[in-house]
């Protein structure tokens, strides 16, 4: 079913060293438009380097990243910085939340509005028209996007101030602010109780189907990645161990040894 | 409450003993005497006494604020509510600005001298206030670009006979074009490497201009320079003073009205990210080498353009009035004012500079004074005596909107 | 190819004092990330302390190498003391804070701890006794290293093998290095974490205490400031090695010291300083993480 859609990301073999350790070793992975793929595996498989391989945190020592705008020719997102690959259409959450803390709600998700605007430092000082209207436009749709996530009672709270779920809400709406194709999500229920973690899942769900954004998720709460995602990539020491759909996950013995064997202990 | 006693007591006793060799033996090794100053280990054995009470108190009282927050209380304090109601703003600065257009009518030119250097001061705070304050980079060496604008004023004057107004904006802009060159090579450090390279500039600046006599004339430095033309009216010192003054009032306001903007603007929002993580800041896509430099340019901007003041406010300037001291008092007049803040740090300039100038007696204990101080805001009361305000904006379907519309 | 030795033993003392000092910030910020920027002033305190000792010794009627060790142990005592308070009083309570807090807090204690000396004692400049006599067995080449120097070198060394010893053999040192690499892991295997880092200051303040006495019966004079510069010096030759790294300070202050000392020699004393902030802007482009320091990839 997926050969009549749209690849929006592809990476080929990416490895990634830290002198001698490789926490990624030869990593392929695909994801289209419309996906909700998901990463999974045990702690220390490497999941987050990955993620911060692809979106510029780390310059990774092989493989390719290309990245598939639609109507737009393909970018190799390799040693691009961090705010490079945000221009080109990906934005990630952080593990370990990495919100502006001083900062009120709206104005972490103005932040994200930032590479699709471009008053100057001139323009700032003089403040013409067409500055404040952009700044009102600013407003307008970060508050839009608070609505979505259901933050909007909160906005002119400092964000630092926030309960926990709402923060992991409120990086996602700063991540969608900045007009993404494809978001990396890095453990979105992490620390959250069953009910956040439903509310989640429908905000992804709603997400991906109202704003035509792809998602690659990392998460740990198999019941959440066993609902909503296709497909599933499987990550152990480094090396992908597989591939597929949800069910093809649950019997792959694989991926029940690595999980039984981190169980055990 | 014994324990606490005892507590303060021992506190005392290792006062005394740390402070005993510096604060109570005086060698004068001319007369080969030894003066013993008995009295002064009173004094630390009290003063550490009680301040050791206080000390917990403080501590304490902060621990229950935090409990407080995290269970999301209000902690803001009444001042504080009342410099967000906007209506109170605007009658505030009106009275203010009142009073600052009166002053030198109503006092003597001594008054107005001592007042220009508390508005010179409050615009370098100002100025480092985008770097330090909004954008996080602590810059240690900000004084050259002060000196940068001030030997500009003073080297063109000398030179080519430029006046105060044409070389106005010259300073700001070298001053500026400083920042920038500064700001390339530590782009990538770390905050406290940053720190210490900012610091290494602020002296190389003060030795360059002690040593390079054909550029500089040396540590005897530069005099006559001249004081701001008045339509080409030659003034009398008083007057002239007040002119001064009155120059420094309008910039002081267009340092507040531009720094303001910055503040809120798009550019503004991307500094405070930047300051507040720079790695999430960096993944919404904002520029992080274009960011900082923004910010140092800007921040000296305000520092070489107050330079050129300064220059003409003294008519002598020498290597002397740019020493890392300077920096350090600049600096505490952002930390104390309250980083970020705007309101907090014209306070906190006029706190400084006005406070050790009307209390001569304790003029002495001003640096003292300045490092106890900048120590103690830190631990008790990072945010400043202002802390920054919180924004709020206007969209549809808020209360704001409905009310006005 | 005499004046080169003399600049060449120069600079080897010069470095060798830079290292000594450079060590307190190495260690310091290894354990907390920290710019200790009023480590300097432990140093000056250290010098500032030995002089007095000195010269109540000197009143009394003591004389000779006994006024030096005792000037120079009551000096450490005090240094450690003075670090310890420090850490304690400046520093602790923020522990957790943003990074730019406890930074802040270092500056305003480096400006508080100058001027506290400068009000208790004086702004002057103190004459130094000489403490460190002249021997004869130096008299051949004294032309190109004097006593002091000899002293300063031999100190130097000995206190850094002492400071290897117990980096690498003891318990503590074993404590410390866990502390450095990981501290809620150390903590979590029962290192008590509070007595490392008071500790690590305190080891650093007595090392900065040999160099302040050191130094200042080399040069022979004393003021308030002396710490500041040296203290930035110091941190410049830390930086320098890599900081966080312990052969990386005293490589670091050997090449400054030779930096400095040829660069006065063959160019321009003038520019002494310049030359010390350029070499360390450069050092920061090409190599952020000096000679010897590993480069750390940062947490996400």
């Amino acid at each position: 079913m997926a050969e009549n859609k749209h690849k929006l990301l592809e990476v080929k073999g990416l490895t990634m060293d830290f002198g001698g350790l490789r926490a990624v070793d030869s990593v392929t992975l695909e994801v289209y438009e419309g996906d909700i793929a998901a990463l999974i595996g045990p702690n220390g498989a490497g999941k987050t380097t990955f993620f911060n391989c692809i979106t510029g945190i780390y310059n990774p020592s092989k493989g390719d990243i290309l990245l598939h705008p639609k109507g737009l020719k393909t970018r190799r997102l390799n040693g691009l910085k961090p705010n490079k690959v945000t221009e080109m259409g990906l934005a990630r959450t952080f593990q370990n939340i990495r919100l502006f803390p001083d900062m009120t709600v709206l104005e972490n998700v103005m932040i994200g509005r930032h590479c699709r605007t471009n008053s100057g430092i001139f323009k700032a000082i003089i403040r013409s028209k067409s500055v404040r209207d952009e700044e009102q436009q600013i407003v307008e749709s970060s508050y839009h996007l608070l609505e979505k996530v259901g933050l909007a009672d909160f906005a002119n709270e400092f964000s630092k101030n926030l309960p926990y779920g709402a923060q992991r809400r409120l990086e996602i709406a700063r991540a969608m602010a900045t007009d993404p194709f494809l978001l990396l999500l890095d453990e979105p229920a992490a620390g959250m109780n069953p009910q956040e973690t439903s509310d989640l899942e429908q905000l992804i769900c709603k997400i991906s189907a109202e704003e035509q954004i792809a998602i690659l998720l990392i998460e740990h709460d198999m019941k959440l990645v066993m609902n909503i995602s296709d497909p599933i990539y499987v990550m152990e020491y480094g090396k992908k161990i597989a591939e597929g759909s949800p069910e093809e996950i649950k019997d792959n013995p694989k991926v029940v040894e690595a999980y039984l064997g981190e169980e055990t202990e | 409450m014994l324990k606490n006693f005892k507590q303060s007591i021992l506190v005392s006793l290792w006062f005394v003993f740390l402070t005993f060799p510096l604060l109570a033996v005086r060698v004068n090794t001319m007369d080969q005497v030894v003066v013993w100053r008995w009295m002064n280990m009173l004094w630390v054995a009290i003063g550490a006494f009680v301040l050791s009470y206080l000390w917990r108190y403080m501590l304490a009282r902060q621990q229950v604020r935090k409990q407080v927050a995290d269970e999301g209380g209000e902690t803001r304090s009444k001042t504080q509510l009342l410099l967000e109601d906007m209506s109170f703003r605007y009658k505030a600065m009106g009275v203010i600005l009142l009073a600052a257009l009166v002053f030198p009518l109503v006092f003597d030119t001594y008054q107005s001298t001592i007042m220009i250097s508390a508005l010179i001061y409050v615009v370098l705070g100002l100025g480092l206030n985008i770097t330090v304050g909004l954008a996080g980079l602590l810059d240690l060496g900000f004084v050259a670009f002060f000196g940068v604008g001030a030997y500009t004023y003073a080297l063109l004057n000398h030179h080519f006979d430029l006046g105060f107004w044409i070389t106005l904006p010259i300073g700001g802009i070298l001053g500026c074009l400083f920042g920038v060159i500064l700001g390339f090579p530590i782009l990538r450090l770390r905050g406290d490497y940053l720190a210490i390279v900012t610091l290494g500039f602020g002296m190389i600046f003060k030795v360059v201009m002690e040593n390079w006599d054909a550029l500089s004339f040396g540590p005897s430095g530069i005099a006559n320079i001249d004081k701001p033309s008045f339509f080409g009216m030659d003034l009398s010192l008083a007057d002239s003073t007040i002119y001064i003054y009155y120059i420094m009032i309008a910039m002081v306001i267009f340092t507040i009205l531009v720094t303001t903007r910055l503040r809120n603007s798009r550019i503004g929002r991307a500094w405070i990210a930047m300051r507040e993580d720079e790695i999430a800041c960096v993944a919404m896509g904002i520029d992080i080498a274009r960011t900082k430099l923004s910010a140092y340019a800007l921040g000296a901007f305000w520092a070489g353009m107050v330079g050129v003041l300064f220059a003409s406010k003294t008519t002598f300037i020498n290597p002397a009035s740019f020493t890392f001291m300077e920096s350090a008092i600049i600096l505490s007049i952002v930390v104390l004012g309250g980083m970020g803040s705007i309101l907090g740090v014209i306070l906190g300039a006029f706190l400084l500079i006005l406070l050790p100038e009307y209390m001569r007696a304790f003029s002495e204990y001003r640096m003292l004074a300045f490092g106890a101080a900048m120590v103690l805001m830190m631990i008790f009361r990072p945010q400043g005596i202002i802390s920054n305000l919180r924004q709020t904006y206007k969209y549809k379907g808020s209360k704001e909107k409905i009310n006005n519309g | 190819m005499e004046y080169f030795l003399q600049l060449f033993f120069g600079g080897l003392t010069r470095g060798s004092i830079y290292a000594l000092i450079a060590l307190g910030y190495t260690m310091v910020y290894g354990i907390i990330q920290l710019i200790n920027f009023a480590h300097g002033e432990i140093y000056m305190i250290g010098a500032f302390v030995a002089l007095i000792v000195a010269g109540v010794c000197t009143i009394y009627g003591l004389s000779g190498v006994s006024i030096l060790i005792l000037a120079g142990v009551i000096a450490i005592i005090y240094s450690c003391a003075y670090g310890y308070t420090l850490e304690k009083v400046a520093y602790r309570p923020l522990r957790g804070a943003p990074r730019l807090s406890p930074l802040i807090s270092a500056i305003g204690m480096s400006i508080f701890l100058q001027n506290y000396v400068l009000l208790a004692q004086t702004p002057d400049f103190l004459p130094f006794p000489r403490l460190i006599p002249d021997f004869d067995f130096m008299e051949p080449v004294a032309h190109i290293i004097g006593s002091p120097e000899l002293v300063i070198l031999i100190t130097t060394v000995v206190t850094m093998i002492l400071l290897t010893l117990l980096i690498k053999k003891t318990r503590v040192g074993k404590a410390m290095r866990a502390t450095q690499q990981d501290m809620n892991m150390a903590r979590l295997v029962g290192v008590n974490v509070d007595r490392i880092i008071s500790l690590t200051f305190i080891i650093g303040s007595a090392l900065a205490a040999i160099g302040g006495v050191l130094v200042a019966s080399y040069i022979g004079q004393v003021n308030f400031y002396i710490g500041f510069l040296a203290g930035v010096k110091a941190f410049t030759a830390a930086v320098l090695g890599g900081i966080g790294s312990i052969p990386g300070a005293v490589l670091g202050g050997l090449v400054l010291g030779w930096a400095e000392s040829f660069a006065a020699g063959y160019i321009s004393s003038d520019y002494e300083d310049v030359f010390t902030f350029g070499l360390l802007v450069l050092i920061l482009i090409l190599r952020p993480a000096g000679i010897l320091g590993k480069s750390h990839k940062q947490k996400v």
